[in-house]
């Protein structure tokens, strides 16, 4: 199985942790992983700002590096949501092939490896925080609007941690704020949110808030550290490669 | 004033702020819980949403079919291409009829069309008798809210209020008291009234009659008191047949408030003996939204409010804050197309979560349609000169491997040797509350070397 490695820009930039853990995870449940070098960006922070007719340039640079695999992996549902339904131009059948076979890493575990028990260890209290791209747009989890069963393909993944206690939060699935430019340009209602998901990790005694987007940790990372909170984020594909 | 600085000021009060999200949180639980009582409640609203979009494809026919039969009735039918034009019919039944006192109830189309200021400017008083309109009123401020007007106000604002404008007790809260007071004010406008002016929820093709939701009774004390009712509807209110009526009753309040039902769903078919009855049927730019492929299913809105009281920027923004009568995220998918200019802001007013989506009982695709506004708003030229040259050098850096290796491995030096520029509140608005990412070298390079080493 050819599985091609989609490292998202600022995890590239900030976090080369989570791109390390995500590929030596997958190695290990024995795919061939590589990752395509001129990698750089999806293109969603334009497309939403408003700008998706002028990142084409994106769109041809994420075909080049991502057509002739099995399989897309990222540690984002995010981006992975956007390349899904905004990679142009459609209707070119490698463009369709990549939003067919893109997957983000914990949907790829649960339904294509169809892991069923880990040796990964991480013995702490941990939140987790469910990321709307993820959640809404690639269904990863039920959504407390709809009336449906319940099921959370992170959740699920946790639970097969050895050591790691999952904390129960007030609201399981409220957006933490990030929202990409958003934060920046709605900085008081972004922070506001922030702070608010926060203090439910907090109140519920987490020792790490983990979750499958870096971009929604690193917003709730900065509220954190700036208080000189104990509490640090943490990725799922960092949990998930433990080994302690 | 544009939704980010309103909300950030908005914000200043921290404890409010918590107050308003934690009070409209409960209301969104509410309607979990009320959703929850209901077998196949997704089934209902596929079907809802069914409904609206068959209707929305025949809108000519049902209103054509609808005016018909109100005539029948013995209802006067009037059109309003917009809000002027519905402001001067309503004035003109006001002035024919010599008319001096007016009640209304809850419209939110008529603050759409900004009714009240028209009349004020002729001299004429409308008195607003939903509780939490009146209290605005009294205010002279807007609703927050188009289910819950008041919200934005804690019951100290209100007593202040009230003790200003009806003479209770300073300092008082207690909201029975208030109540009552609100009670006896609003009874003798009712009394007084000559003409009462009502909204509609839900107008019927197959009988010419149309459909009140209140919960406070006021739409029946003014329109059963009053020798002259006028109805303002727009024209996305119609719902062809009188079976599908349930649905929408089932699932308007639930999603509103959680209530199984509004405490009165008033029907009206025609007029009393000596009344006259009108409808005013507006426009006001919905055929145009009609025509726009991508966002014409806005207007199968029911105005529930659902999509505000989930939505985490409202809850942390309040109303007002979205500068139009219809605020949270179905306001700002309906206001760009009044005027996409005043409301370029307000599809940026949202993180696109997506939970109002999720919440609307007849599966409006808010959230896409939020990001699809963003794309019109942008190409028909209403962003920032800064925000498009900022975009431009984004996508060069984001889409060119060689630049971006480059400006990654630059950036990251800069945060690391001069971290003050990017620690400048002024320049980084990131940095206000929150500290940057630490640069720990990229995976790029990790990956470059890892593979040089095998």
């Amino acid at each position: 199985m050819k599985v091609a490695l989609f490292i998202p820009c600022y995890v590239d930039q900030f976090y080369p942790q989570v791109g390390i853990s995500t590929l030596e995870l997958l190695e290990r449940l024995g795919c061939e992983v590589e990752f395509p070098i001129k990698q750089t960006c999806c293109g969603q922070p334009m497309a939403n700002a408003g700008f998706a007719a002028s990142s084409k340039a994106c769109d041809l640079n994420f075909k080049e590096n991502f057509s002739g695999f099995d399989y897309i992996v990222c540690p984002s549902g995010s981006c992975v949501l956007h390349i899904k339904e905004h990679l142009q131009p459609a209707s070119d059948p490698a463009v369709a092939k990549i939003r067919s076979n893109i997957y983000e890493l914990t949907e790829f575990l649960t339904d294509v490896l169809k892991v069923e028990n880990l040796t990964a260890s991480f013995s702490h209290k941990v939140g987790l925080h469910i990321s709307c791209h993820g959640q809404r747009g690639l269904h990863l989890s039920s959504m407390s609007e709809l009336m449906l069963p319940s099921f959370s393909k992170p959740a699920k993944l946790l639970g097969m941690v050895k050591g790691l206690e999952l904390a129960t939060l007030t609201r399981k699935d409220e957006c933490c704020g990030f929202g990409g430019t958003f934060c920046v340009t709605e900085e008081a209602v972004s922070v506001a949110m922030g702070q608010d998901r926060v203090d439910d990790h907090i109140n519920k005694g987490v020792e790490y808030i983990t979750g499958g987007d870096m971009s929604c940790l690193m917003h709730l990372e900065g509220i954190l550290r700036r208080q000189k909170s104990n509490v640090k984020v943490v990725h799922i594909a960092e949990i998930l490669n433990s080994r302690n | 004033m544009d939704h980010s600085k309103a909300a950030e000021i908005f914000n200043k009060d921290k404890a409010r702020t918590k107050w308003h999200d934690e009070t409209l949180w409960m209301v969104r639980e509410k309607r979990d819980k009320a959703a929850h009582s209901v077998p196949d409640w997704e089934k209902l609203r596929e079907a809802a949403s069914n409904i609206k979009s068959h209707t929305l494809s025949n809108l000519d026919e049902y209103l054509k079919t609808f005016e018909d039969k109100a005539k029948k009735n013995g209802i006067t039918v009037h059109w309003a291409a917009d809000a002027h034009d519905h402001n001067e019919i309503v004035y003109s039944i006001i002035r024919s009829n010599n008319i001096q006192k007016i009640v209304k109830s809850k419209s939110m189309l008529t603050e759409e069309c900004h009714m009240n200021e028209f009349m004020a400017s002729k001299g004429i008083d409308v008195i607003d008798t939903d509780l939490g309109e009146r209290i605005v009123q009294f205010r002279k401020e807007h609703p927050s809210h188009i289910v819950m007007p008041a919200i934005h106000l804690k019951r100290e604002d209100v007593g202040e209020t009230f003790h200003q404008h009806l003479g209770t007790e300073k300092g008082a809260t207690d909201p029975q008291y208030l109540t009552e007071a609100a009670r006896q004010h609003l009874r003798d406008k009712f009394i007084a009234s000559e003409l009462a002016i009502t909204g509609v929820n839900f107008a019927i093709a197959e009988t010419g009659g149309f459909v009140v939701c209140t919960n406070e009774g006021n739409a029946d004390m003014g329109a059963h008191l009053a020798s002259i009712h006028i109805a303002c509807m727009g024209i996305e209110k119609i719902i062809p047949k009188m079976e599908h009526l349930g649905v929408f009753l089932r699932l308007l309040a639930r999603s509103a408030t959680g209530q199984p039902i509004t405490t009165y769903s008033s029907h009206f078919h025609k007029p009393r003996p000596n009344q006259q009855m009108h409808i005013v049927i507006v426009d006001n730019g919905r055929s145009v939204q009609l025509g726009r492929p991508d966002f014409r299913n806005s207007l199968k809105c029911i105005r529930c409010a659902a999509c505000f009281n989930t939505c985490p920027v409202y809850r942390r923004s309040g109303g007002h804050s979205y500068h139009n009568a219809v605020a949270g995220p179905i306001g700002s998918i309906l206001a760009p197309n009044l005027n996409m200019r005043e409301n370029a802001d307000l599809p940026f007013a949202s993180t696109l979560c997506g939970s109002c989506t999720n919440v609307c009982p007849v599966k409006i695709d808010l959230h896409d349609q939020l990001w699809k506004w963003r794309q019109v708003l942008m190409k028909e030229g209403y962003g920032s000169l800064s925000k498009k040259t900022g975009m431009k050098m984004m996508t060069t850096v984001l889409s060119n491997p060689g630049i971006y290796n480059f400006m990654g491995k630059l950036g990251r030096g800069v945060l690391r040797t001069i971290p003050w520029i990017a620690k400048s509140k002024m320049l980084n608005p990131w940095y206000k509350h929150r500290e940057m990412p630490v640069a720990r070298g990229s995976f790029k390079e990790w990956y470059v070397g890892r593979r040089g080493n095998r």
